[in-house]
């Protein structure tokens, strides 16, 4: 694509923020700024990528995943905004999953342990354990605070931490992977997802593109459910106190 | 209680099932702290009922959290049978000081599942559960209901039932019969007096109803404004209160009805 059919493309903007003013959405600012920040976010991408294919070694090759792992994790972090240790938890959940997800796919010689490979597909599990880790937060907090009273029942009655929590736990946990589960129904139906599209485009056979979009999704699905679990367990002993009291005043 | 045995009884004189030693319970919200509680020394001997009354938010449900460790002390100690709440095993704390909250709330599932909760949650199985239901006066049929599903009167009941599965010695009752009608609040206040009866349980006893404070109650405490302006057996609490201030209390309600 040249650079020139880049800055055409830019016109497609143009129409949103053309249609933003006429209809006095007010999104014009935001358009600009998105498009701006995306277009400077991926030429960088682009050519540190390069860079890191270029320099081909291992060490090079963590580094970016750390990178990309700790970003996620700040991200995520926010929901989690007054837990103690929340972006070490959320760290060493991605890194689990990353790690296992990896260990799968090179350890059987699924794929081959290039950085092409290796990057592309960490890139896909990460940032999709930062959209669980969200979901997961998110509607944890609420869960907890809408049924508090249950909480305490279980206390009171000489429960421990873990079994007043964990009904709430579980319905957290499944309502996060919701999304994803869902979002598999249509797979290919509807739209093509992003890297088969990519793939037919760059010329690849649909089929070979078909396979390598299987491979994704079921590692999304498993990547997604560790994701939820492991934050889960790991999350769940902060919302209590020392004398095992309910206390989620800090969580804003 | 004037139990001529329990008299002397030396060791029951000597430790009270709970006490309270210059309590002070501060709750801290967005911008202000909150002092609910400011200093509060009393006693329970074993097997009383003690009525507590006050005006809301006086700190009455506070008092009651802090004796299973619901809510902890800032300041001074809550003992349950001569040692401080946090040196016990807290679950086995909170298995002996029983709690009765006033909406009876209940875990998703049926009436069963909520009986059967709290023998489930030490790994256990409750052998007779109908002997539980039999006991509170709820029929065996409920038990297949779902919980939240069942009228107040008969959540109250399946609460006190699920509460006493664990056998406590101390029942903490807060506002227990207040969201019932008055039918089912009365079978309910009978069933708990039998519960007093039957098995010495120290019962402390939060209401707003001030004539059921002094039908039920051995002992009577009017908390205000963090306070325990008044610890007097029952009787003289209501006809020759010691304080002026339980005077006026009395009145101002009394001439409400």
């Amino acid at each position: 694509m040249s650079l020139l059919a880049i800055i055409l493309s830019f016109s497609f903007v143009m129409i949103a923020i053309f249609l933003s003013m006429a209809f006095k959405l007010g999104l014009g600012r935001d358009l600009i700024i998105t498009s701006i920040r995306a277009t400077i976010q991926l030429l960088i991408v682009g050519y540190i990528l390069k860079m890191v294919f270029g320099f081909n070694h291992p060490l090079v090759v963590v580094l970016m995943l750390l990178i990309m792992i700790t970003v996620a994790a700040k991200n995520a972090a926010k929901r989690g905004k007054g837990l103690p240790h929340i972006f070490w938890k959320i760290f060493l959940t991605i890194s689990i999953v990353e790690l296992i997800t990896q260990g799968f796919l090179l350890g059987l010689q699924i794929v081959p342990a290039t950085p092409q490979y290796v990057i592309s597909i960490s890139g896909m599990i990460i940032g999709n354990s930062m959209i669980i880790v969200n979901l997961f937060l998110n509607r944890l907090k609420g869960e907890v605070e809408m049924r508090k009273e249950e909480i305490q029942l279980v206390l009171s009655l000489g429960g421990s931490m873990k079994q007043s929590i964990y009904p709430i736990l579980k319905q957290s946990i499944r309502s996060s992977l919701i999304p994803t589960i869902e979002g598999q129904k249509t797979i290919g139906l509807v739209q093509l997802p992003g890297m088969m599209t990519g793939q037919i485009i760059a010329g690849a056979d649909p089929i070979q593109a078909v396979r390598f979009q299987l491979l994704i999704v079921f590692l999304i699905m498993s990547a997604a459910s560790l994701t939820a679990i492991i934050l889960g367990f790991l999350v769940y002993p902060v919302l209590f106190n020392k004398n095992q009291q309910l206390d989620i005043r800090e969580w804003r | 209680m004037s139990n001529p045995e329990q008299k002397e009884d030396k060791w029951n004189q000597e430790i009270p099932e709970v006490e309270f030693i210059n309590v002070h319970k501060t709750f801290v919200n967005q911008t202000e702290n909150v002092s609910v509680l400011k200093g509060i020394d009393g006693k329970v001997e074993k097997g009383t009922i003690t009525t507590i009354i006050g005006p809301s938010g006086s700190g009455k449900s506070t008092i009651l959290s802090l004796c299973n460790l619901l809510q902890t002390p800032d300041k001074g100690e809550v003992r349950i049978q001569g040692k401080a709440v946090q040196e016990w095993d807290i679950q086995e704390l909170r298995r002996r000081v029983g709690i009765a909250f006033q909406a009876a709330p209940m875990i998703n599932g049926s009436a069963l599942e909520n009986l059967t909760l709290p023998a489930r949650l030490q790994g256990k199985t409750l052998e007779d559960p109908n002997t539980y239901m039999e006991y509170v006066g709820l029929t065996e049929d409920l038990l297949t209901r779902e919980a939240k599903e069942l009228s107040g009167g008969q959540r109250q009941r399946l609460s006190l039932a699920r509460t006493l599965v664990n056998e406590p010695s101390i029942l903490l009752l807060d506002e227990v019969t207040s969201a019932l009608d008055s039918i089912s609040a009365h079978e309910v206040e009978e069933l708990i007096l039998r519960i007093n009866r039957e098995h010495r349980t120290t019962i402390l006893w939060v209401t707003h109803d001030l004539s059921q404070a002094e039908r039920v109650g051995d002992q009577t405490w009017l908390v205000m404004d963090g306070k325990l302006i008044e610890a007097s057996p029952t009787k003289v609490f209501f006809s020759k209160p010691n304080d002026t201030r339980t005077k006026e209390f009395l009145d101002m309600k009394r001439e409400y009805i």
